[in-house]
């Protein structure tokens, strides 16, 4: 009888693969159908935003930073406006009213990128209906940031100082609408996942990764409370008045692609609730920055009828403001985990460096040790519950 | 704030500096990183187990010219440390030949960080294993991070023929694929 030869077979997935949520590619090596190496390469996306952000001014950046991640655009330029006004010294006089407007949106903004995640993964693993109702769910959210900026994915909301503009007619009842809506429609979703046999032959046991690593892979957020790590940045160092809402922090223990689905799930539940409690204490009109014409735009009637707010102008429109100099670093928790801005100012109207502490780009680099082994099958599965956003890897 | 730190680690072997958001900020000697590094995540007091973040901020034309920084934490739970607090390390990075050692052996998050330190600023880091360019490239020339690296290169532009035929060539050209199809 002549000898078998056997030998593996190397792949190349990607960088134009649906499966790879943007331009991710991955060269495996796989004997039969099993996985024995594989090797990750990333940079197509590379548009050196902090490169960029170096020659502009400090309120320039904002657009610049909600296209890194760009589906937790708004916890990006959270996390910006919160490092840059603790080296202004203004976060004592922020007001009330714009920090649980941020709330409002950031919790939005979670749903919002939880919804693409769960869309694309579920349509990856092969449920296409689900990605189905949650683009629809996720219509109305971008029906809201239209109606807040005129911009639905990246609407620059957020000001150094606080916010843009008020919030507009109609956006309590616009909220209030979805915050209705949507609980009924999330228990839809698990109806058609949580207990389906395909889905859990999928998910269950697959990708796992232990306690140890993850940490020691710097993954927090959602991938490390599906492991029993109930780190959350809201939590243990609050911002924005976290501290005084209610919600609680889901922690599964097994760590695998299950458990990661199980926590997001539980965490769109959990921005429902912090939505309610902060959308009770938004009044419909009120302050939206912190009233200091150094930094925020003068409101126009003071711009045409006084000259010193005309100087402000100005002042904001041509030169920006400078920002005393130092480092700081304001971590938010976004969608994917700890999202933070390293910023250095040296005292001009430009930031010396910007470095963003990017979620994705570390849950990138665990992905070959948690693919090895496994099936290729599994790849697809793993890859779309670290959820990473090529946007935020490569920057 | 640096009591805990004071207590914990030999006398000497960090610098508090103050920063201006108020992070605890220690500068480490490029020599005693490795070891000081492993005595912050190990020891039971200190216990930061997390590195948020590696980067490298360049000063020139001051010498010394970098400063690489590494964002700890430590997270307050589940072993991970007994109440969430947050350290920043510095180390100061010379321009002539600038290079750190590896960090790699204590994070695993550590390797592709180390590698975007030197694809950025061009920073060796000493006993990394693959050490190769990570966002731009890999025959990119220079390290776009660095403050001194243009940041509009003009080049000269390439000019290239396009491609003619002459009338006669594109009859010739047509007749030649109506015989190939006839045949």
């Amino acid at each position: 009888m002549p000898e078998l030869r056997t030998e593996t077979m190397t792949v190349n997935m990607g960088p134009q693969h649906p499966s790879t949520h943007g331009v991710l590619r991955l060269v495996l090596e796989l004997s039969g159908e099993s996985v024995v190496a594989a090797n990750t390469t990333i940079g197509y996306l590379h548009t050196g935003i902090e490169k960029t952000a170096e020659q502009k001014k400090w309120q320039q950046i904002i657009p610049l930073v909600e296209r890194m991640d760009y589906l937790g655009a708004q916890s990006s330029s959270l996390a910006f406006c919160l490092a840059v006004e603790r080296l202004l010294g203004v976060e004592a006089t922020m007001p009330q009213r714009v920090q649980d407007i941020r709330v409002l949106i950031a919790e939005l903004q979670r749903i919002a990128s939880h919804l693409v995640w769960l869309g694309t993964h579920a349509l990856e693993i092969g449920a296409v209906s689900v990605m189905m109702y949650c683009f629809r769910e996720r219509e109305l959210l971008l029906n809201i940031n239209e109606m807040l900026a005129g911009f639905r994915m990246f609407p620059s909301y957020f000001r150094i100082g606080g916010l843009r503009e008020d919030i507009p007619v109609g956006f309590h009842d616009a909220v209030n609408a979805f915050l209705a809506r949507f609980p009924g429609k999330l228990e839809e979703y698990q109806g058609l996942l949580t207990k389906n046999q395909i889905w859990l032959k999928r998910t269950k046991g697959v990708g796992v990764l232990s306690k140890e690593d993850t940490i020691s892979y710097g993954l927090v957020g959602p991938l490390a409370r599906a492991v029993g790590v109930g780190y959350d940045v809201r939590r243990a160092f609050p911002y924005c008045g976290y501290d005084t809402y209610e919600f609680d922090v889901p922690v599964r223990t097994a760590g695998d692609v299950f458990d990661r689905y199980m926590v997001r799930i539980e965490e769109m539940r959990q921005s429902v609730r912090i939505c309610k409690q902060a959308l009770g204490r938004i009044t419909p009109r009120g302050v939206f920055d912190i009233q200091d014409y150094r930094i925020v735009p003068p409101p126009k009637d003071k711009v045409y009828t006084e000259m010193e707010g005309l100087i402000q102008h100005f002042l904001i429109y041509s030169q920006g403001f400078t920002v005393p100099a130092g480092e700081s670093y304001v971590p938010v928790e976004g969608p994917r985990g700890e999202h933070g801005f390293n910023i250095v100012s040296d005292g001009t109207n430009r930031p010396y460096r910007v470095k963003l502490r990017a979620p994705s780009f570390y849950a990138c680099q665990s992905v070959p040790q948690m693919i090895v082994g496994g099936m290729i099958a599994d790849v697809i599965a793993v890859i779309g519950s670290t959820d990473v956003v090529m946007g935020d890897v490569d920057r | 704030m640096f009591e805990l730190l004071e207590q914990n680690l030999p006398a000497g072997s960090f610098e508090p500096v103050h920063a201006a958001d108020g992070m605890p900020t220690v500068y480490l000697s490029r020599e005693g990183l490795v070891g000081t590094l492993q005595a912050l995540r190990d020891t039971p007091e200190l216990r930061y187990a997390f590195l948020a973040d590696i980067t490298c901020v360049d000063y020139y034309p001051r010498e010394p010219r970098y400063e690489v920084i590494y964002l700890l934490a430590s997270l307050g739970s589940d072993g991970f440390g007994e109440t969430p607090k947050r350290l920043r390390v510095k180390v100061r990075v010379p321009g002539v030949d600038p290079s750190v050692p590896t960090i790699t052996g204590l994070w695993k998050a550590a390797d592709w960080a180390e590698r975007e330190l030197w694809d950025m600023f061009g920073l060796r880091v000493d006993g990394h294993a693959d050490l190769r360019r990570i966002l731009m490239p890999d025959d990119w020339e220079g390290h776009p991070g660095r403050r001194d690296y243009p940041v509009q290169i003009k080049e000269p532009v390439k000019v290239y023929e396009p491609l003619q035929v002459t009338e006669d060539e594109f009859v010739a050209s047509i007749q030649a694929s109506r015989d190939r199809s006839k045949r």
